[in-house]
């Protein structure tokens, strides 16, 4: 890091940070999904890329539609946007749950072939409808653009705006899996199925709207990642081992951690770009989390479980 | 004699099944393709090791790797490497600023060969390398997961990750590596022509005898005591480990076996493709090679070579006239596999060979008893 003065240093870092948090809004919003799927639900979504990428395509549509047809609603399509992709992403991921998912329950390793199949089917949709190329939606103004808060260091908007987002939904989710009893139903069922279902508790229906909620956020996620990176057919590929990282490293079944782990990860990944290349800051990342998977394999904040 | 025999073949239907291979792949093809069909076939035929790999690791193991990629990839970037410099000698690269390094070395400013593609100027060591450099690599991602008792899921996702890492690795050193596009432009091997039919044809043979020899030795290993022990680990892994076992180190045995049969398939492969890529270590063709002894059977060492042949011939027949339909045929064929016939096609030929066995015993049985009830006619007819 020779050559660089502290204030410099100091600004790098920041600016590295704040870019660094664009990264690390949509790799919890993704993880925050697949944390509930595969922390909670243990089905191993290899697909929860493509419906990340489900809701960035969704994103681009409304933003065409609405450039076309109601130009003066472009400032607020954005956060409609936000709401189609989860419901969008969602209702893809109800399907998947209702045609696939629902039988493998008992074979977490063949959940994974059978996403992969899913994801593959979806990545060639995306590519027969929206065509190879990758696609951005036109952003609405104030989302442009940066704040300039020191002489050295901007702020970004978008980065800013996702990272609120992040934040909202986080509480949201943290509010619905560990304070309403809907909550305390999907706990009950990953613990212990066959007791929930003696309790009353209607397992299939809880599966179901689980998966689906994982695969909306999943959908926001990509609301969140049109505002940093355009979308093509193989998005969701590039994030999904990331994804994958961010939750097992944080311990699969601790919401806390995910969001440590994601927070790590990406400031990690960012800081290092600035100092040596994308492709070597990214071997640097995984390698030491797979280092420390080797030494401490439960991740950082394992739950109190004997296995 | 007959002990011998059991424990290469398994059984009366296993010696069938490998002689109906071995016909296929040693007589039918090679009479009936052309020769750039046949090196398709012996392409495709390098995968079909690292899916005999993924029969043992998976099927009799039960633990899902995702990396077979990393060690296919190995296997074949060693191969590649001593390929590289025998083709970037003084004479062939004297108009690079340069000479006798790798072109795609020259091309990023290197000046000097860097000193890990040294010891690749000798054969005897590339050779050592396909086999050992995967096997250590194994042995070290293995211990460090089994020996800590991370399994299963967990296993599958990390072997991903180090799969990416490699890849990353590779497409960035551009300078070490040839990055995206890999080392290519292979011609000669110790001063033979290997892009010549002749040559292709003979590897084409050299690979099927090992990938047969290969299913013998892995037939060797899972009807071995060893193999009881895989199977009941796969089932009840406490169990074994309250029997005394140590689960660990079988474990890493059968990891680092199956990584040293990818890499000799990785090696074949840059022989007879002539040249080698990261697109053969990621995650994709990882998963594909999962695919191929998912469909083939992940408990049939041979089902997994049929497999890997089809789901080949499948690919290229489709990309070649409708590109399109074919990863949504991939992604059905998956989805099937898993959902409606997880034995894949080892266990529908096994359900359908049931059948059949039991039909031809339908129509013994009826003329026995047609045969029978002529002779008690007959018998009948002497008496009056």
């Amino acid at each position: 890091m020779g050559g660089y003065s502290y204030d410099e240093l100091g600004a790098i870092f920041a600016m590295q940070g704040f870019a660094g948090i664009s990264l690390f809004s949509v790799l919890l919003l993704m993880a925050l999904g697949l944390a509930i799927i595969f922390g909670q639900m243990g089905v191993i979504n290899m697909a929860h890329g493509e419906f990340m990428a489900a809701g960035a395509y969704t994103t681009y549509l409304i933003s065409t539609l609405t450039e076309t047809y109601i130009p003066a609603f472009m400032p607020y399509y954005f956060v409609f946007s936000i709401a189609a992709a989860f419901l969008v992403a969602g209702t893809l991921g109800y399907l998947a749950e209702f045609i696939l998912i629902r039988h493998l329950y008992k074979r977490p390793l063949d959940t994974l072939l059978a996403t992969w199949g899913l994801s593959l089917i979806m990545q060639q949709s995306y590519r027969s409808i929206f065509g190879a190329r990758e696609v951005s939606p036109t952003l609405p103004e104030w989302l442009m653009g940066a704040y300039p808060a020191t002489d050295m260091i901007d702020i970004p908007i978008n980065g800013m705006f996702v990272l609120g987002l992040t934040i909202f939904t986080t509480l949201a989710v943290f509010y619905l899996m560990f304070k309403s009893s809907w909550g305390l139903r999907v706990r009950a069922t990953t613990q212990n199925r066959v007791m929930a279902g003696a309790v009353g508790i209607n397992t299939k229906k809880v599966d179901r709207y689980t998966f689906a909620l994982g695969c909306g956020i999943a959908g926001m996620a990509g609301a969140a990642f049109t505002t940093i990176a355009s979308t093509g057919p193989t998005t969701g590929t590039l994030y999904i081992v990331d994804t994958f990282m961010v939750v097992v490293f944080g311990g699969a079944a601790s919401l806390f951690g995910t969001i440590a782990s994601a927070f790590s990860i990406a400031q990690a990944q960012s800081i290092l770009e600035f100092f040596i290349s994308g492709s070597m800051a990214k071997v640097f990342t995984l390698l030491t989390l797979v280092i420390i998977l080797m030494f401490k394999p439960e991740g950082l904040f394992a739950s109190k479980v004997r296995r | 004699m007959s002990f011998v025999y059991e424990k290469l073949f398994g059984d009366k239907k296993g010696l069938i099944g490998f002689c109906i291979l071995a016909a296929l792949i040693l007589v039918v093809f090679p009479v009936m393709l052309d020769s750039f069909r046949l090196n398709l076939v012996g392409k495709y035929l390098t995968y079909a090791f690292a899916a005999v790999s993924l029969v043992l690791l998976w099927g009799y193991g039960g633990t899902l790797s995702l990396g077979q990629g990393i060690f296919f990839g190995i296997g074949g970037y060693a191969m590649a490497m001593f390929l590289k410099l025998e083709a970037s000698s003084p004479e062939n690269t004297a108009i690079q600023s340069t000479p006798g390094i790798p072109d795609f070395m020259d091309w990023n400013q290197i000046t000097e060969l860097p000193l890990f593609w040294m010891p690749f100027h000798s054969f005897s060591f590339t050779l050592f390398a396909v086999l050992v450099v995967p096997t250590i690599f194994a042995y070290i991602i293995g211990a460090a997961m089994f020996k800590r008792r991370v399994g299963g899921v967990y296993f599958a996702i990390i072997t991903q990750v180090v799969s990416v890492i490699l890849t990353v690795l590779i497409v960035g050193q551009q300078g070490l590596t040839g990055g995206i596009n890999g080392i290519t432009d292979l011609r000669t091997l110790n001063g033979w022509d290997i892009t010549s039919d002749s040559a292709k044809t003979l590897f084409y043979f050299i690979n099927c005898f090992l990938l047969l020899a290969v299913i013998i030795a892995s037939r060797f290993i899972l009807t071995s005591k060893f193999g009881r022990i895989l199977l009941a680990m796969r089932d009840k892994e406490d169990r074994v480990r309250f029997s005394g076992y140590d689960v660990a180190n079988f474990k890493i045995f059968i990891f680092c076996f199956a990584a040293m049969i990818s890499a000799i398939g990785g090696a074949m492969f840059t022989l007879q493709v002539g040249f080698m890529s990261p697109s053969f270590v990621g995650i994709v063709p990882s998963i594909e090679m999962v695919i191929f002894a998912a469909i083939g059977g992940r408990m049939s060492l041979i089902g997994a070579v049929y497999g890997t042949l089809l789901i080949n011939f499948g690919k290229t027949a489709f990309s070649e006239s409708f590109p399109e339909l074919w990863l949504f045929l991939m992604g059905g064929l998956f989805i099937a596999v898993v959902m409606f016939f997880p034995n894949g096609l080892a266990g529908l030929w096994e359900d359908y060979g049931h059948h059949l066995t039991k039909r031809l015993d339908f129509i013994k049985n009826l003329f026995s008893k047609s045969k029978s009830a002529a002779d008690a006619i007959e018998l009948k007819g002497s008496k009056s």
